[in-house]
């Protein structure tokens, strides 16, 4: 498969990607502002979160209205979160109304209107956020198990703090925009049909002259892993269960991934097998590779009743604490079937690459094509990941629980 | 782009959208059979056998259907709805061959007691798992009410007694009846080599002896009505309305799309503006659901339970402007842009595709391009908009609410 990946760095320090998929009719966009929840001051977490919301309240020359319809008459699907490190805003739509949409959020960015007027329609906007979660067990078991795993400020709830979004005023808001919102560290991506001659120099016109601003990286709070069980009144018990790993730019991440692959994944892996098929235990259980820049880690999830909750979570240690014995080849070639396709299906998305080649550059500094991500996968051998399983055991698990049941965590939990 | 349609001498339908630019092969079977089908006695049985498809067949045990699917690295699940199941796949086009002999073979299987006890298990939680997350089984209690009698009143999961009490011979029987290859369409999407694909599919399928099955398409009178159900521990209160619309036959069904995205796309829309921008609602949407026979208009709102009366007040203060004054043709251009975008972008992938063509062809046996939708929607009009909501209007609407509250005051 032909496939090129452009990029170029402004003088302002924004990075510029573009992938073009000629067999598309669509384009897309991911823009990653870094201007995440880390960058909260330590007592005010959720004021980024809450600038996020305002910052969708008119831009530029739009007001509300004319932001949301203009976007809307160039039928942008879109979506924006507030994550760790960045801020992500991204859309996709046919590909002549991406540099119009392009055009829109360079306002939205640079010169958000964050109305006074609006702050209290923002504020229940973000608090009715929190009572969502709140009512959503599955979600709220695994902005626990971060928070008792990473600590601060990485393992700060996305959405904020309750007190925090109740007391911030607006000045708090635009001066955490005004004092962090930069082109430096700032990450847009780019996929589908588009050019990229053209492409450089519209985004060179709209985000040039964006001065950048110095702003210092959060560090890291004292912080003890340690389990715990939470009290919620509901049919299931929720087991959140989080171990360290590798993070992406590390030289035995796709050792430390591959692991994972064996565990979940598909419906053959591990976890699947053991706890649903053949017990019958849980109707969903995961764990996936979690990855910052300079940290990783595995996060699992199971939910099922509360009587059958402690055979459920002993089953779950008793498999990541086998993993360390190594996986079997025939695990190995499904999961590079898995990847292989995986790969493959993502050209038919402009979304999906945008997002992709965004998250990687953020991750490794560069972006790595296809070719070289298959190789890098095809090369992958039991050998490498048993070794680096035989040195980097599954260990000192951080559980947290939501449920009715108190469980008797097993050895080996911090 | 082309069409192709074949059916085997058991009745058989095989369809495909043939796309020799495409990256990926899309397949799956399309069974005409969901909640709507079943009875008391068997409530959730639909679902369940969904389950169990992937339980094992007479040559396969579950671990080898499991496995195999992911030595191709497919994407494969399933799904159950009020009137259909479909069982699918997609793979890179090399697998077309063994994607689709899996998926043929796994519609026939065992259903062996030992696993249907087993994976009952799973169901039973799967039902916790929803009575734990919003709207916490409201929206099986509005659709009971809203249909009172009707097959479309039915849960698909069923309860935990329905699913608990079912035998292993019962889901034989139903399975005998609705799994008939009358009943079914192979559809496939995105690379296909059709011919192949028929092939196969008549010597794999081609001896699937057909039986006569039927569906009871009652005609309904929507039972209009509000119920307040509490559940103290919930944050927020949840509420849903259902309110009649046109079936997934109606030529109107095009126009009722568009004024549900003009009165309640999640953003841009009526709704959004006075409840969800506003921070009056933490969600307000509207989305329209055509069925053999029937259709609804389903509203979902969620909020703080301090505001529930005034959002459902100015929710209904939405309905009757809308059904006086219509909408502008300014909404419907802006309605129509998204909507076409949205045509396009999961145009292009053939899973996205699979859908649209497999769910047209179980509701009309009719092949509609992605032009021909774009078409469809770019000719609707603000008269034919005003058509729709005299003809089923949004503020005769049955509602379920549930949350923190007691009571609520039904007058909107």
């Amino acid at each position: 498969m032909s496939q090129k990946i452009h990029s170029h760095v402004f003088d302002n320090g924004l990075t510029l990607l573009a992938e073009p998929i000629a067999s598309l009719e669509s384009a897309a966009f991911t823009l990653l502002l870094p201007t995440g929840f880390i960058y909260d001051a330590p007592a005010r977490v959720g004021v980024a979160n809450f600038a996020c919301e305002m910052m969708l309240r008119g831009c530029g020359s739009r007001d509300s209205r004319t932001f949301v319809g203009d976007l809307d008459n160039l039928g942008v699907e879109r979506g924006e979160s507030c994550g760790a490190s960045h801020m992500s805003f991204s859309g996709a739509t046919r590909a002549a109304n991406l540099m119009p949409a392009l055009a829109i959020y360079a306002d939205l960015v640079r010169r958000p209107h964050m109305p006074a007027d609006q702050l209290e329609a923002g504020r229940m906007v973000v608090l009715q956020e929190l009572q969502a979660i709140a009512d959503d067990p599955a979600h709220k078991v695994m902005v626990e198990l971060r928070r008792r795993h990473y600590g601060d400020p990485w393992g700060r709830p996305s959405a904020g703090e309750e007190a925090v979004l109740e007391s911030a005023d607006i000045d708090e808001i635009k001066t955490f925009f005004a004092t962090h919102s930069r082109p430096n560290g700032a990450i847009l991506a780019v996929a589908g049909k588009i050019d990229w001659e053209t492409t450089v120099r519209e985004v060179g016109k709209l985000f040039g002259d964006w001065k950048p601003i110095d702003v210092s990286p959060p560090s890291d709070g004292e912080h003890r892993r340690a389990s715990e069980q939470l009290d919620h009144e509901s049919n299931q018990t929720q087991i959140g269960v989080a171990y360290n790993s590798v993070p992406y730019n590390h030289p035995q991440y796709f050792q430390a991934w591959g692991a994972v692959g064996a565990l979940s994944g598909g419906m053959s892996c591990r976890l699947f097998t053991e706890i649903r098929e053949r017990r019958g235990l849980c109707y969903s259980v995961y764990a996936s590779h979690h990855t910052l820049r300079d940290r990783g880690s595995v996060l699992c999830y199971a939910g099922t009743s509360a009587e059958r909750a402690q055979e459920t979570l002993d089953v779950l240690i008793a498999e990541l604490s086998r993993l360390a014995a190594g996986i079997e080849s025939g695990e190995l070639d499904r999961l590079k079937a898995r990847v292989k396709s995986g790969l493959i299906m993502q050209q038919e998305s402009s979304s999906a690459r945008s997002g992709s080649i965004a998250r990687e550059h953020y991750l490794l500094g560069r972006v790595r094509s296809l070719d070289e991500l298959s190789k890098l996968v095809d090369d992958l051998t039991c050998e490498s990941i048993n070794a680096y399983l035989a040195a980097n055991p599954p260990r000192d698990f951080v559980v947290t629980t939501l449920g009715p049941a108190s469980l008797e965590l097993p050895d080996g939990v911090s | 782009m082309e069409f192709r349609e074949h059916r085997l001498a058991n009745g058989l339908s095989i369809v495909a959208e043939c796309n020799a630019d495409a990256h990926t092969t899309a397949a799956g079977f399309f069974v005409n059979t969901g909640a709507r089908d079943e009875t008391d006695e068997v409530a959730g049985v639909s679902h369940f056998l969904e389950h169990m498809m992937f339980k094992g067949t007479p040559t396969r045990s579950a671990d080898d259907v499991n496995r195999e699917f992911d030595e191709m690295g497919a994407d494969y699940n399933a799904f159950t709805s009020e009137e259909n199941t479909v069982y699918y796949a997609t793979v890179l086009p090399e697998n077309q061959d063994r994607a689709v002999g899996l998926l043929a073979d796994i519609v026939r299987p065992s259903l062996r007691e030992e696993d249907f006890t087993t994976e009952k298990q799973v169901i039973i939680e799967e039902i916790g798992m929803y009575a734990d997350q919003p709207p916490f089984g409201a929206d099986d209690k509005i659709r009971a009410r809203h249909f009172a009698g009707h097959p479309l009143g039915r849960s698909v999961l069923g309860t935990v007694d329905s699913v608990g009490a079912l035998t292993v011979d019962q889901m034989r029987d139903y399975f005998r009846q609705r799994y008939s290859p009358g009943n079914m369409t192979l559809v496939a999407s995105g690379r296909v080599d059709f011919d192949k694909l028929v092939d196969l599919t008549q010597r794999i399928c081609g001896d699937w002896e057909p039986v006569k099955t039927d569906r009871q398409v009652p005609d309904h009178a929507a039972h209009h009505g509000f119920e307040t159900l509490t559940k103290e521990s919930a944050t927020q209160e949840y509420i849903m309305q259902l309110a009649n619309g046109p079936s997934a036959t109606d030529a109107q069904r095009f126009a009722a799309k568009l004024l549900v995205v003009v009165v309640g796309d999640d953003s841009g829309s009526r709704m959004y503006w006075d409840l969800v921008d506003s921070g009056l609602a933490e969600s307000a949407s509207m989305s329209h659901h055509g069925y053999q026979g029937a259709g609804l208009f389903m509203t979902y709102l969620s909020c703080d339970p301090e505001n529930a009366e005034d959002n459902l007040r100015r929710v209904g203060d939405i309905f009757r402007r809308v059904e006086s004054e219509g909408v502008t043709a300014e909404e419907l251009a802006t309605a129509k842009s998204k909507t076409s975008s949205r045509v396009v972008l999961s145009g292009e992938r053939p899973r996205g595709r699979l859908f649209n063509v497999g769910l047209n062809w179980l509701s009309r046996q009719e092949y509609r391009s992605v032009k021909d939708d774009l078409d469809a929607i770019d000719g609707v009009t603000v008269d034919q908009i005003a058509a729709v909501l005299k003809r089923w209007p949004l503020s005769k609407s049955t509602t379920v609410a549930i949350g923190p509250l007691a009571t609520m005051n039904s007058q909107q």
